[in-house]
């Protein structure tokens, strides 16, 4: 470990952690903007949600370097190739999440919301959206967290990333950069972790103490219906 | 071009399917690179998971290697244990099997300890013995998911075979990195197009399996995990 590269290059690791940071925060969150309308309609309708599944599951096994490979001939070697490729493994992890965050909202929770006035879409938004908030930010999770580490797959195909520490690593057999490269990806991951286990507390702050105790349980299992890809 | 019809033309190239380094050569590798891992890496998961989720004891050590499972960069650690060791047998094998531990590890356990804990008492009440209880009810019941752990498993050790051509690794990832060495976008395609098959190869085999493995009574009930 030489210590003294760190300051030296400190500009360049910045740079790369930002530019990792961006390919792998913005990719889930595209991915829950597509995973909240289609988790809506999966949830009404339920015939639409087992052949969404099968078509989460083909996608789930493609290697994140064949997707992003399978891209480069219409995106060529961007941001958006990496962006895209991200984006597709998140939602395969968020939108299962979405339908069963949504299907979880007890039955008499909606029928006292309708009983009160509420039209479906007020229901919707006001109702069972904020209920199934926590069950959607642990799909949200898993994704930013598992695409800030296959960011750095990008980097094979040229895309920037903190992917360059490893294989410039390599190239110079110079282990010093590769341990900062992993430091780097896992901090990052951790600190975007912790940032959304912030959002969902302000956003659901009655899912403190003992309710949210029980809610891990159902999260955590739904967790491991759509695991996410390292690779 | 599109991909396809890029991969198409590689493919379909009769010189990639003779002599050294050809296609047929490199996809029984491929099958070995993942296999082999995911061969130990399931001998060592089943059985742990197995006692993890029949005592309870250690839950929060796999919730929490899962959970940490994610973050790690496996390219990184791949190329941290070539830079040291070169590139040798354990250089690939000790991460593909270390990493394909956690998916398979923790399904296990989530359905070895989701168990109904009145089923459990009905096979204690039968007078079975704890070997007999484990075996014969809790991981027939628990199979379903010890099927997904085993197909994330395997998905995710043919995907980082693919990725281990970068230190040297053979198999498909081989025409991926050299193509890309070499700007070549035929073979890259053609490599790429050949790793989805097998992913969804490996996909179809585990839906077959789980019509194989999973007790009849469970069908119904597990369709929504698959």
């Amino acid at each position: 470990m030489m210590w003294s590269w760190i300051p030296a290059n400190w500009s360049q690791i910045w740079e790369l952690t930002r530019q990792n940071a961006f390919l792998g925060i913005v990719s889930p969150l595209i991915g829950l903007v597509i995973s909240l309308p289609l988790g809506v309609v999966a949830a009404r309708w339920r015939w639409f949600y087992p052949p969404t599944l099968v078509f989460i599951n083909v996608i789930y096994a493609i290697p994140s370097l064949a997707l992003f490979i399978a891209l480069i001939p219409a995106f060529g070697l961007t941001d958006t190739t990496v962006v895209i490729g991200l984006t597709v493994f998140s939602l395969c992890v968020i939108l299962p999440n979405v339908v069963e965050g949504l299907r979880g909202v007890p039955g008499p929770v909606k029928q006292a919301a309708t009983a009160m006035g509420y039209g479906p879409l007020r229901r919707l938004v006001t109702v069972e959206l904020p209920l199934a908030t926590p069950v959607i930010i642990a799909g949200l999770r898993v994704g930013v967290v598992s695409s800030v580490s296959l960011a750095s797959v990008g980097q094979i195909i040229g895309v920037s990333s903190l992917g360059y520490l490893f294989i410039d690593g390599e190239q110079r057999d110079f282990p010093t950069e590769i341990y900062v490269g992993l430091f780097c990806v896992i901090v990052l991951a951790v600190v975007c972790d912790l940032i959304l286990v912030g959002v969902r507390r302000v956003l659901t702050p009655w899912a403190s103490g003992r309710n949210r105790a029980a809610g891990e349980r159902p999260r955590w299992v739904l967790t491991q219906r759509a695991p996410a890809r390292v690779t | 071009m599109s991909f396809f019809s890029y991969a198409w033309d590689w493919i379909t190239t009769d010189a990639n399917w003779h002599g050294s380094g050809s296609i047929p050569q490199q996809l029984v590798a491929h099958l070995g690179y993942s296999g082999l891992p995911l061969l130990i890496a399931a001998l060592i998961a089943i059985p742990l998971g197995v006692l993890i989720g029949h005592t309870g004891r250690g839950a929060v050590f796999v919730v929490n290697l899962a959970n940490a499972w994610r973050a790690i960069p496996t390219l990184g650690l791949l190329i941290l244990l070539a830079v040291y060791l070169g590139f040798t047998l354990f250089t690939w094998l000790i991460p593909l099997v270390v990493l394909a531990i956690p998916p398979i590890l923790v399904n296990v356990y989530e359905g070895v300890a989701g168990v109904d804990p009145g089923v459990k008492d009905a096979a204690k009440g039968m007078g079975m013995t704890p070997w007999q209880q484990v075996i014969r009810v809790e991981v027939p019941i628990a199979m379903p998911l010890i099927l997904v752990g085993l197909r994330t498993g395997a998905i995710f050790v043919v995907a980082t075979a693919t990725i281990a051509a970068y230190i040297g690794l053979g198999g498909l990832g081989r025409f991926i990195i050299d193509g890309l060495a070499n700007t070549q976008y035929g073979p890259v395609a053609g490599g790429a197009l050949l790793v989805v098959i097998l992913a969804l190869l490996v996909l179809g085999l585990f839906s077959l399996l789980s019509r194989l493995l999973v007790p009849a009574g469970l069908r119904g009930a597990g369709r929504d995990n698959q």
